[in-house]
């Protein structure tokens, strides 16, 4: 088995082709169970929301995929496991590092580090060893490009990143996350901290990126997973209740409790 | 039916003379303390100020400054005028005017020449525990708020860590004493006969020898450095603590170790609150007797620590003066005179002064560092 998730080189896929497989999983958080056999299929160059009432898992599932879990003491994957790209990503021969730098993450609260525009980009680059001054210049620009921000900030590279607005710095997070090419990108509430027009600008580069990416996004907006998912997820006290195309989710749960949370009967 | 005047009540209220009282009571008190201070400062720099001024340029009497220390002659000559030499100008005295008589002789220890020896002392043992605390400090602080897992364990170290800063300073001073003076191993190719164990190696006729490092400038350094790690540790626990978490989520989501999370994104933002630490770490070290009278220190040397050594590493295993001892010694062991006071005040003065600016710089950087690093 491979330890490393490196892509493989294959033809243009089609769009249901699985990139990140869960089975059974259940999470604990010490002996409270956060997460309960939850099965799911997250789709290559598609965009999956999850959506649900607070404290329901999605933030905790989302968290598993690139195990930052780990990071929490008294956490642990009780049962089931993720594959992501057939690799089992529990399995003791993945390297954990190695591992998140194929799956991304951008975070709710956006989170730059004080350092220039220039250098957040190039972060994930220098920690990986690359010392070309040519291939990271090429790297922060294209990334920039990607996220729709080089034309806001190519004129103030060096300057700090903090100076930027809240969406600058949300969308100077997503650049700094696809700088270094993960097959997954996981977004927890990119949103919830910006206002409606950070918040388009957002989604709208979602739906660019995406087919170069597998997307996930946590979201606390319904409206948001259904302008910008193709499909969600609905999870409820730790379960997932319902998973299907979004279109269908909004239109025509099958499940009561899905529609009950669409219709803003409780959340 | 609106009265002004019945609805505001004119007139002293009810317990405004306790109030008052209070008042004054609390007010007074502060004053009090920074009344003491003041006194405190006017006496030394009254007393201390004609010891390192000149009336000439450069306005400081350098000599006191740069001159080694030494024992203070006083004597009237046949003229009957009174001289105060330290001891290498009096044997030059005695030299050119041979054969005459001097009256009234009187000896001062310590009170001649200057202070260039308790200043380079002291800024020698400063230097070498703040690097050494600051990197055992440090070391185990990331450990502490970056690695250990929040156990019962780890709890007891860190209270021991804690509890390890409520310890007298003479205790910290008599275990120096017993480990870094007479118990540490050293290399070295003539064990010293009250060695407590000597392992001979089998390369040339070298042994490790647990013999301790003598009263020396290491041996200081080391017991110095024990005495402000808890302080140090401490404080830059807190500090790294107090680096947003989302530092490290965003470092470490990205594919980071680890240490390179610690070292790009955690160590550089906690750096103001660790030379915070180090600041009042540098005070203290700088001021304390007690660890180093056993340890490093001695009353009088004639040269200064790298002076007459065959190689600069000996620098580590001189003894050296301090500026508190010295202050110590001219207090405690001489009798205070006329004579002695430019010496005894001369040397506060100077200490103040060191501490002060050493204090000034430190919180200068850090007022500097935080501006740059804001989050």
């Amino acid at each position: 088995m491979q330890a490393t998730l490196d892509p493989k080189p294959s033809s243009p896929a089609p769009s249901a082709e699985v990139s990140v497989a869960i089975r059974d999983l259940c999470f604990n958080y010490g002996s409270s169970q956060a997460l309960k056999d939850i099965t799911l299929d997250l789709h290559k160059h598609e965009v999956t929301a999850f959506i649900g009432p607070s404290g329901c898992g999605k933030s905790t599932l989302l968290r598993c995929i690139n195990r930052m879990n780990d990071e929490i003491p008294g956490t642990r994957v009780t049962k089931g496991s993720i594959h992501i790209e057939d690799i089992n990503i529990h399995d003791p021969s993945v390297d954990v590092v190695k591992l998140r730098r194929d799956v991304g993450m951008v975070f709710q609260k956006s989170n730059p580090f004080p350092k220039s525009i220039y250098e957040n980009v190039a972060f994930g680059l220098r920690m990986r060893g690359v010392k070309d001054k040519q291939v990271i210049d090429q790297a922060v620009e294209e990334s920039l490009r990607s996220a729709a921000l080089w034309d806001e900030v190519k004129d103030r590279l060096q300057e700090s990143a903090l100076g930027l607005s809240g969406g600058q710095q949300q969308r100077l997070c997503i650049a700094r996350t696809i700088a270094v090419k993960p097959l997954v990108v996981l977004m927890d509430e990119p949103c919830s901290a910006l206002d409606p027009i950070a918040t388009a600008k957002v989604e709208e580069l979602v739906w660019q990126l995406k087919n170069d990416y597998t997307f996930v996004i946590v979201t606390h907006n319904m409206q948001q997973a259904a302008r910008v998912s193709d499909r969600t997820a609905f999870f409820y006290m730790g379960e997932l209740v319902e998973y299907s195309d979004t279109k269908r989710i909004f239109s025509n749960p099958r499940v009561r409790k899905t529609e009950e949370y669409i219709s803003g009967r409780f959340g | 039916m609106f009265d002004p005047e019945k609805l505001i009540r004119k007139g002293r209220p009810k317990g405004h003379i306790k109030e008052v009282l209070i008042r004054s009571l609390l007010a007074g008190t502060t004053y009090l303390i920074v009344l003491i201070a003041v006194l405190l400062f006017t006496r030394i720099i009254v007393d201390g100020a004609p010891a390192i001024l000149s009336p000439k340029f450069p306005f400081v009497d350098l000599e006191f400054l740069t001159a080694k220390n030494e024992t203070l002659h006083v004597f009237d000559d046949a003229q009957g005028t009174r001289h105060q030499l330290a001891a290498s100008a009096y044997s030059r005295y005695v030299a050119e005017h041979q054969g005459e008589n001097l009256y009234n002789e009187q000896t001062f220890s310590y009170s001649g020449g200057g202070i260039a020896g308790p200043i380079v002392g002291t800024a020698l043992l400063t230097i070498g525990s703040i690097l050494l605390a600051l990197f055992f400090g440090v070391s185990a602080a990331i450990y502490l708020a970056e690695y250990a897992k929040q156990s019962p364990f780890i709890h007891a170290v860190r209270l021991a860590i804690l509890n390890l800063a409520g310890i007298p300073s003479i205790v910290f001073g008599l275990f120096g004493f017993s480990v870094f003076v007479l118990a540490v191993p050293v290399l070295t190719s003539d064990p010293s006969d009250r060695s407590l164990l000597v392992i001979p190696l089998m390369i040339g006729n070298y042994a490790i020898s647990f013999q301790g490092w003598n009263s020396s400038l290491m041996a200081g350094c080391a017991t110095l450095a024990c005495m402000i790690l808890p302080v140090i540790i401490t404080a830059s626990e807190e500090s790294l603590r107090a680096v947003p978490q989302g530092f490290r989520d965003a470092s470490l989501a990205m594919g980071g170790t680890r240490w390179q999370t610690i070292r790009k994104c955690v160590l550089p933002y906690s750096l103001p609150g660790i030379l915070t630490s180090s600041l009042l770490a540098i005070t203290r070290v700088a001021g304390e007797t007690a660890p180093i009278m056993f340890t490093a220190a001695v009353a009088a040397k004639d040269d200064l620590p790298w002076e007459g050594l065959s190689n600069p590493f000996g620098i580590l295993s001189s003894q050296v003066q301090a500026l508190p001892y010295h202050i110590y010694t001219l207090a405690a062991r001489i009798p205070s005179s006329e004579y002695t006071q430019r010496a005894q005040y001369g040397s506060v003065l100077v200490f103040l002064i060191l501490v002060a600016t050493l204090s000034i710089v430190s919180m200068v950087l850090r007022a500097r560092i935080r501006r740059k690093l804001k989050w």
